[in-house]
């Protein structure tokens, strides 16, 4: 089976990320740039799947040329080869164009499964695996926790707040997963010394027949027009019982919602 | 004032633009293992005195840290630089967990590499690379440790059998070995034998009630008329040099392991010294604190570019015992000096698991001493310096 795994460099979720004051597009100069985190767990069930009965793994990278160290680490967990569609165009580029973009990229590839993290942790907008599957024509089995290939069929458990549900599609799929599936090797000594062997394509938008001007920032369809850093955290608030504390905490937990 | 964001004390060396893009990956790999699999441990198995060894040797070998810079039969075949930022980011969490892997690697890995016979080496090395077997490497003694040419331990002929005898004391994973590369003296000679544990005559006592390396597995091997086959005889090894080439392997091993204590030491520390308070101030605002924080991060860093200098000089194959000796009595002193001035700012919650400064410094005590003591290495290079051997 031909996988190909959708990498997105983001910056380090544990370091402190900060927003261009012109542009409000995330500042990568400023932060350590990492895989994100679910992508990792892409990964992995890729590379499980492999192992269990052959094929390939292929990493697809859209973004800077500074990706190309996430790239090298992701291929340094194990798979066989990467993409890397850099174009300066593209910076800025929304959801919807990122999809166009990696449909485009995966267009030049054979695949039978796409695997791609069900968020990143820098937009957390969710919808890359839904708009990409669309736009290839294929299912969406999203928000896998659980992924099981039986021939052609693949079945995910869907992970919802309540509990799960069992989603099945035949054929070619995109498969975007949480982080309950798995738990992601570390990559190997020999694997981080096989990684900079290993084939990494290069692809302009020209090399895909996309356009520049139906990309990047200035022809996003969603557009940032304000950000404000979040608050400074306040003191919190003291109850103390007389009587009726019991009351006021569950007061406070129906006003924040959490009952 | 300004407002300065705090720097880590290499990223004011500068020393991680000394190294290349895989020996970072490789570190950082080694750093992620520790964050997530021994740190959160470390604590619980010091106080216990007991390490979970086997299953750590089997992750260890999964991530292909033992006999890393070997090459070929499973080893991973890395260049000493990357060995020696592994052993600097294990020694970052414990001497005890760098020492299991000193020993496996470049003690009992690298003398069956280096002098096994081509069966010894099938046998043995891919399993202890995958960490499915654990070796330890008998040369001191009870009674000679810095001098092992007074050795007691014989191996005597019987028909084309040996018949070894003797005892082997402070020796890292001693009971836990499922092989012993056991020294002892033959007719012609300092010779290297391979003794598998439950060999009978062979036993092994583990020393408890330690003060240091308390998560390591530290025990004395006798050998009481031990009888092995011909072919348990490490071929390439006649007389000292061959331990003492095992040994120089470990030593380089330690010369950056330690800089890895003394950097958790320091990390730990000036996260402390931000926000502890006195005299309503964070005590990192002191100068006296301040002289102290210089200090250190200046023989830290000053360490860590000595070790890179000897990895390079290693993978360049230019490096001299007495260059180690150089790295190995600067790094594990200055460490050790590092830790317990560390252990001063910390005041009274220096004393504890909760901080690991201490735990470092009880650590290096043992580190100071084996692996040839900072004495023998200081007449080492009193001897490279002069031309005048002042322990012979």
């Amino acid at each position: 089976m031909k996988i190909v795994v959708l990498v997105k460099q983001v910056p380090d979720s544990g370091a402190e990320r900060t927003l261009k004051s012109d542009d409000f597009t995330v500042d990568r100069g400023s932060a350590s740039n990492v895989i994100n985190e679910m992508d990792e767990y892409a990964i992995e069930e890729a590379l499980r799947i492999k192992e269990a009965q052959g094929g390939e793994v292929t990493i697809l990278t859209v973004g800077p040329d500074g990706a190309t160290e996430s790239i090298r680490k992701a291929l340094s967990m194990g798979p066989d080869a990467a993409v890397h569609v850099v174009d300066g165009a593209i910076a800025g580029s929304d959801a919807v164009q990122t999809s166009a973009v990696l449909a485009a990229a995966l267009g030049t590839l054979e695949w039978d499964l796409v695997l791609c993290g069900a968020e990143a942790t820098d937009g957390r907008v969710q919808v890359i695996p839904h708009m990409l599957a669309e736009r290839l024509g294929v299912p969406a089995l999203t928000g896998a926790r659980k992924l099981t290939i039986d021939g052609d069929s693949r079945t995910i458990e869907r992970q919802t707040d309540e509990g799960y549900e069992v989603v099945r599609a035949d054929g070619k799929a995109v498969v975007s997963v949480w982080d309950t599936i798995n738990e992601p090797r570390y990559p190997s000594f020999k694997g981080i010394m096989a990684a900079k062997k290993k084939p990494v394509t290069t692809l302009s938008l020209a090399d895909l027949g996309l356009a520049p001007d139906t990309v990047g920032l200035a022809n996003a369809y969603s557009a940032v027009v304000s950000a404000a850093p979040r608050p400074a955290r306040q003191a919190g608030t003291r109850v103390t019982d007389e009587g009726e504390g019991g009351v006021q905490l569950v007061e406070f937990l129906a006003v924040e919602k959490f009952v | 004032m300004p407002d300065v964001t705090p720097q880590h004390p290499l990223a004011l060396f500068g020393t991680d633009e000394l190294l290349t893009d895989t020996e970072r990956d490789i570190r950082d790999t080694v750093r992620r293992f520790a964050d997530d699999r021994l740190r959160p441990h470390l604590a619980e198995w010091y106080e216990a005195g007991e390490l979970p060894a086997r299953e750590l040797a089997r992750e260890l070998g999964d991530l292909g840290v033992l006999g890393m810079h070997l090459s070929g039969y499973g080893c991973a075949g890395t260049n000493a630089v990357s060995y020696g930022l592994a052993c600097a980011e294990l020694e970052a969490a414990d001497s005890g967990l760098r020492s299991l892997v000193s020993v496996q690697g470049s003690l009992a890995m690298y003398a069956i590499h280096a002098y096994g016979s081509a069966e010894q080496k099938a046998r043995w090395l891919p399993e202890m690379a995958a960490g499915r077997a654990i070796g330890c490497f008998g040369l001191t003694e009870p009674d000679f440790g810095s001098n092992p040419a007074g050795m007691r331990s014989t191996a005597r002929r019987d028909g084309t059998d040996w018949i070894l005898r003797g005892t082997k004391m402070w020796i890292t994973n001693g009971s836990i070995a499922d092989v012993a590369v056991v020294w002892a003296r033959a007719e012609d000679g300092v010779r290297g034998f391979l003794v598998p544990a439950g060999t009978p005559g062979f036993t092994t006592r583990e020393i408890s009630r330690k003060l240091s390396l308390r998560a390591s597995v530290t025990a004395e091997l006798v050998l009481d008329d031990v009888r092995l086959p011909a072919e348990a005889m490490l071929p390439g090894a006649r007389g000292l040099r061959g331990p003492l080439g095992c040994l120089d392997e470990a030593r380089f091993g330690i010369v950056f392991g330690a800089t890895g204590a003394a950097r958790d030491c320091l990390e730990t520390t000036l996260e402390y010294a931000r926000t502890r308070l006195a005299f309503d101030r964070p005590i990192g605002g002191f100068q006296l604190t301040q002289a102290k924080l210089a200090d250190m991060t200046l023989e830290l860093g000053k360490a860590v570019l000595l070790a890179v200098h000897l990895g390079r000089r290693k993978d360049a194959g230019t490096l001299r015992p007495e260059q180690v000796s150089l790295g190995k009595l600067n790094n594990v002193r200055e460490a050790l000096a590092i830790a317990r001035e560390c252990r001063t700012i910390l005041a009274a919650s220096g004393i504890t698991l909760e901080y690991p400064p201490l735990r470092h410094a009880n650590n290096l005590e043992s580190v100071l001493t084996y692996e040839g003591t900072s004495e023998v290495h200081a007449l080492v290079i009193g001897q490279a310096l002069t031309g005048l051997p002042a322990f012979r």
